[in-house]
């Protein structure tokens, strides 16, 4: 009972984790058709955002504290990094898939050597909170506490979010793009706007997951976004592209399966599963690939 | 319905080109838009038509000189036009069918939505539906959002493609009298087959041809000559109709 507890909680954390990557990378193809290959970048970024601000804050502060400071930052970076990516690079090649995939491809390259080259291949250990480092006893079961925290702030994330698409006229405008964005911009809606705003949204939402999954790490690295990067592809598409709610559900279902499948089958057992439940959704529901209203 | 002297111009269209791939859809396509009434848009199917709006309003690459009240706005992006005066009602509605009926109407005035008076007025139906999802209303009610969208904002000029196509006899009387409506106060440039509610609704006509303009006159004049419009539309006008 109590592994099936911890295995539960700690699947939970791991699919936050999945959500929190996997969000913006949902609402950018939704919106705007994009395959945004440097979503990785997005998140590498805010972890090592996170990390120097965390080093370059006085050590005198709790880190607890540092590491509030270090996730404003990394997400402002991500934000600002989405901005500029989709007005410099995404802008231009606006109905141009292939270029597209090409562009984003390369900026996960490029970002990936160029944070090899300033800070070195190797993983560099960060400093995580006492207490999200210890554990919480509950039924016999010994829940790490770094899990409640991922899992809180991918519930407050996915509530802003179905908040800002429910209740704003930002939300409104998105959620009739993701339908249709030639017929909202005949309605006199500047869709360009917008989707540098949803790119900035999904950017910073990359840094939020960036600067967690450091701490789940235990460390930032260079190759740390395009490890995510990987499952929240996956995640995106058994949810059905653009659909938030459907990338929450898959995200928790993907988390679940894959520690599940690494206890009760054999170790790296997760991994294959859940690419194996990729193919099974795609078989079953190949309309997964081809969107959803957000 | 008419003074046979068109007003003056508040669209004029100048040597207008689309090509689509290898495909030269319009070759040098030249006509006004008076400031008032109707202007129908004839032709067969494929000539051009829908393109024809569709380059106007920026959602076709074109070339050419296009002016509304003497402003150029051929370089100008689709949603600038539309905010510079012309509203565009295309041809298969596309109405946002995830989104209720208020929201639909919301994305073009946000404070209003199903509440501004001009959907009471001319579309009261949609009042009671306001919260019902657009995607499942029938086509008539769809192509009530999809007009109502557009009246919800200033116009200097309304761009409509084919607005009964697919609808029953009974409601493209509906469509017809709301154009009607609305034609009192807005030009109109209307893509349409239906030559009844073209010669109920419209002033002039201009008649494409391969992608060009083979005819520019009076409405009445031309459904009124079974030759002429057997010649110019491949159809002869029929007598009966819904309108």
């Amino acid at each position: 009972m109590s592994d099936l507890l911890l295995l539960l909680v700690t699947g939970l954390g791991l699919g936050a984790l999945y959500f929190l990557a996997a969000s913006g990378l949902s609402l950018i193809y939704g919106l705007m058709g994009v395959l945004n290959f440097a979503h990785g970048v997005f998140m590498t970024a805010g972890a090592y955002a996170g990390w120097l601000t965390m080093g370059d804050l006085p050590q005198s502060l709790p880190v607890g504290a540092r590491l509030a400071v270090g996730v404003v930052v990394a997400i402002a970076v991500g934000a600002v990094i989405g901005l500029v990516v989709e007005v410099v690079l995404i802008r231009p090649l606006y109905r141009h898939h292939i270029q597209q995939v090409l562009v984003t491809v390369g900026l996960s390259l490029a970002g990936v050597a160029a944070a090899q080259g300033i800070w070195g291949a190797d993983p560099r250990p960060v400093e995580t909170p006492t207490w999200m480092s210890g554990t919480t006893v509950v039924l016999g079961a010994r829940l790490p506490n770094d899990r409640f925290v991922y899992i809180a702030v991918a519930l407050l994330l996915l509530a802003g979010l179905l908040a800002l698409l429910r209740y704003t006229r930002l939300g409104l405008v998105i959620r009739a793009g993701v339908e249709n964005r030639t017929m909202v911009e005949a309605l006199g809606i500047d869709v360009q706007r917008t989707f540098t705003i949803v790119f900035a949204i999904g950017g910073a939402a990359a840094g939020l997951a960036g600067v967690l999954y450091s701490q789940y790490a235990g460390a930032v690295s260079p190759g740390q976004g395009g490890s995510l990067l990987i499952y929240a592809f996956i995640v995106v598409v058994i949810g059905g592209m653009g659909s938030l709610t459907g990338t929450a559900v898959a995200a928790v279902v993907v988390g679940l399966v894959q520690q599940l499948a690494n206890y009760y089958a054999a170790s790296g057992v997760g991994d294959l599963s859940v690419v194996l439940l990729l193919a099974l959704v795609l078989l079953l529901r190949p309309s997964s690939l081809k969107g959803a209203t957000a | 319905m008419n003074d046979n002297r068109p007003a003056p111009a508040v669209l004029s269209v100048t040597d207008l080109h689309v090509h689509y791939g290898g495909s030269h859809i319009l070759q040098g396509v030249t006509f006004d838009v008076p400031a008032t009434g109707v202007t129908a848009l004839l032709g067969r199917n494929g000539v051009g038509k829908t393109t024809t709006l569709k380059a106007i309003i920026g959602l076709a690459p074109r070339s050419g000189r296009i002016t509304l009240r003497g402003n150029e706005i051929q370089t100008q992006r689709t949603s600038r036009i539309v905010r510079e005066g012309i509203g565009y009602v295309p041809e298969d509605r596309e109405v946002f069918g995830g989104l209720t009926v208020d929201e639909n109407l919301r994305l073009v005035d946000p404070d209003r939505g199903v509440e501004a008076p001009v959907v009471a007025e001319l579309f009261p139906d949609l009042v009671g539906r306001r919260d019902q999802l657009a995607g499942t209303l029938s086509g008539g009610q769809q192509q009530m959002v999809s007009l109502a969208r557009v009246l919800l904002r200033r116009n200097d000029l309304l761009l409509i493609d084919e607005p009964t196509k697919g609808l029953a006899p009974k409601l493209v009387t509906e469509v017809a009298d709301v154009l009607a409506e609305v034609a009192r106060t807005t030009p109109i440039l209307l893509v349409e087959q239906n030559l009844p509610l073209v010669r109920r609704i419209a002033d002039q006509v201009v008649v494409i041809d391969a992608g060009r303009v083979v005819h520019r006159g009076d409405a009445a004049e031309l459904v009124a000559d079974p030759a002429l419009t057997r010649e110019l539309l491949g159809v002869a006008m029929r007598r009966e109709g819904a309108a």
